[in-house]
């Protein structure tokens, strides 16, 4: 469990980059937090593992105050995925790279063997294995640094826009892999512009908007109101867009799923005796 | 008349065991839009690494065929002389960034070129402007977030005004609204200036609308070249991998399920609404 009690940052340059937040993130919570850019989300998720101590308030793992305790440690408990793979590659191989973590958390050799073969499969990136990362395309290093946080199975897992250079078919792999992380009742945190991803996922989402939150409910409020998203330079998903413009005909506005939407309007089409 | 022209590309990076384009020939016309899609790692910016001959000179490696580029063989070519015809916008912003403020990377280019001082400022702010980044002039690039990044990193190649400008994924890192209006910008400039553009993406729900020549590759090849309104309906573009949009992929779902909406396949969430609407008003 976190707990964010009022939390302000600044940086050194004096810009408050948060302004006083309030969040509790419970054990196998799934959480996107969505917002323009420079609205805070990244500097705030830093605070997770202890990269960044509140400049005032408090941000509580399990308990611990962030500031009284390691970021290696902290580390253990919540694993973090950067925006920029080539921020945190560095190993010469694949393989080095997954190991890495898991030889400092002093995991013995049979078990990283194992743990590095799984998530080398799990992201596809077998064929990589012995391979630099610095070869490897933008969507495959960013799978890489994906692979690397997997491999120590971290009780939280935040992630910093998971999906930017991912195909579609890496994207819903994604998506299977936070629904089973789910089952497992771990905690999933993603900062993501990714609108499309989000309504596919339907987690519980927080919008930020300059270094406050001002929106936290279920995906399908959220995303479906265009006022507040707008504000957040967000756009409405395509479903919620189609849906929107068909509320004249008075079809409720507040879907985005396909499924739901194709019955939305099948069922209005043999109103009109259309199908 | 082309202004791209590939045949018979094959290509391998060093040390690499298959090659990363495996065989594409590819004609692109003076003032087209086209959007080139594929799962990641399918050969995409390797592509996009040839058209200015980043690729063979920095990458190395083997490359086999030809690549003309403004009805230059590049082969012989210098990447300088190549740049005055194409500017690449790179995937990752900080590769391109370098200087210690946004507005003398956005000059740099158009410094080599020896241009006046005064034009110069001119194409700087217009640059600036273009991309609304005008705010962020004085400040360095590598303390911007990388959606800012991105876009000094666009606004370096627009001030040159080349005839062909190559994006690789260029607003990955902006939020969708911003995005959206950065490809309003380039695409304006494709509609009024002619200026020829391709652009890499994976978001076809943002993009999809703005071409007529979608090209998808798929393990180094072209699978899929032409009309995307066509090639988006086809189900084995749904198995390489391809993001089909939503709308493009309702309009599917309700036609296999009896109501056939019987307009043109829909692209955009706007153009599908507006076509339901007409329908089930009827």
């Amino acid at each position: 469990m976190i707990t964010v009690e009022n939390v302000h940052y600044s940086y050194a340059n004096n810009v408050e980059a948060l302004k006083g937040i309030s969040l509790t993130i419970n054990d196998g919570d799934f959480i996107a937090i969505m917002g323009q850019n420079g609205a805070g989300k990244t500097t705030f998720i830093k605070h997770f593992n202890g990269l960044l101590k509140p400049s005032s308030g408090f941000v509580r793992v399990n308990g611990v105050e962030t500031t009284k305790t390691s970021v290696a440690t902290l580390a253990r408990n919540v694993g973090f995925v950067f925006q920029n793979p080539d921020n945190q590659l560095f190993s010469e191989s694949v393989e080095d790279e997954i190991a890495f973590a898991l030889k400092n958390f002093g995991f013995d050799k049979e078990t990283i063997t194992k743990r590095v073969t799984w998530a080398l499969e799990f992201l596809s990136l077998t064929q990589y294995r012995k391979t630099s990362p610095f070869l490897l395309s933008g969507g495959e290093r960013k799978r890489v640094a994906l692979a690397s946080v997997l491999a120590w199975d971290p009780e939280t897992l935040v992630l910093d826009e998971p999906t930017i250079g991912q195909d579609y078919e890496q994207k819903e792999k994604l998506r299977h892999f936070i629904l089973q992380l789910r089952t497992k009742k771990k905690t999933v945190v993603m900062v993501t512009h990714d609108v499309e991803f989000v309504a596919e996922c339907n987690p519980r989402v927080i919008l930020m908007c300059n270094g406050q939150i001002v929106a936290d409910g279920i995906a399908k409020d959220i995303l479906t109101n265009s006022k507040l998203l707008e504000e957040s330079s967000i756009v409405l998903p395509q479903i919620a867009q189609i849906f929107t413009k068909l509320s004249i005909l008075g079809l409720p506005s507040d879907i985005i799923d396909i499924d739901e939407a194709e019955n939305t309007i099948l069922t209005k089409a043999k109103e009109r005796r259309l199908k | 008349m082309s202004v791209i022209s590939l045949s018979d590309l094959v290509y391998t990076y060093p040390g690499a065991s298959k090659p990363s384009i495996d065989g594409v020939s590819l004609n692109i016309a003076k003032g087209e839009f086209v959007l080139i899609t594929g799962p990641s790692g399918c050969g995409k910016t390797s592509l996009c690494r040839t058209f200015n001959g980043l690729i063979p000179r920095f990458y190395q490696g083997e490359l086999k065929g030809q690549v003309f580029v403004a009805g230059q063989d590049i082969a012989g070519k210098q990447t300088f002389d190549v740049a005055k015809h194409v500017g690449l916008v790179f995937q990752n912003p900080e590769n391109q960034l370098f200087a210690l403020s946004v507005e003398k990377d956005v000059a740099f280019g158009l410094e080599n070129l020896g241009m006046s001082r005064e034009e110069m400022r001119k194409r700087v702010d217009w640059a600036l402007n273009l991309v609304g980044i005008y705010d962020l002039r004085e400040r360095s690039p590598h303390e911007v977030s990388g959606g800012q990044q991105q876009r000094v990193a666009i606004a370096s190649v627009l001030a040159m005004q080349p005839e062909i400008i190559v994006l690789d994924e260029p607003t990955s890192f902006l939020d969708p609204l911003s995005a959206e209006r950065i490809f309003e910008v380039i695409y304006k400039l494709n509609q009024e200036q002619g200026i020829t553009v391709v652009l890499v993406e994976h978001r076809l729900d943002l993009t999809a609308r703005y071409t007529n020549h979608l090209i998808v590759m798929d393990k180094g090849k072209i699978c899929f070249e032409g009309n995307p309104r066509e090639i988006l309906c086809n189900e084995k573009v749904c198995q390489i991998g391809v993001g089909i949009p939503k709308a493009t992929l309702l309009y599917k779902k309700l036609k296999t399920a009896g109501f056939d909406v019987n307009s043109q396949i829909p692209l955009s969430s706007a153009e599908f609404a507006d076509q339901l609407l007409k329908v089930l008003n009827q």
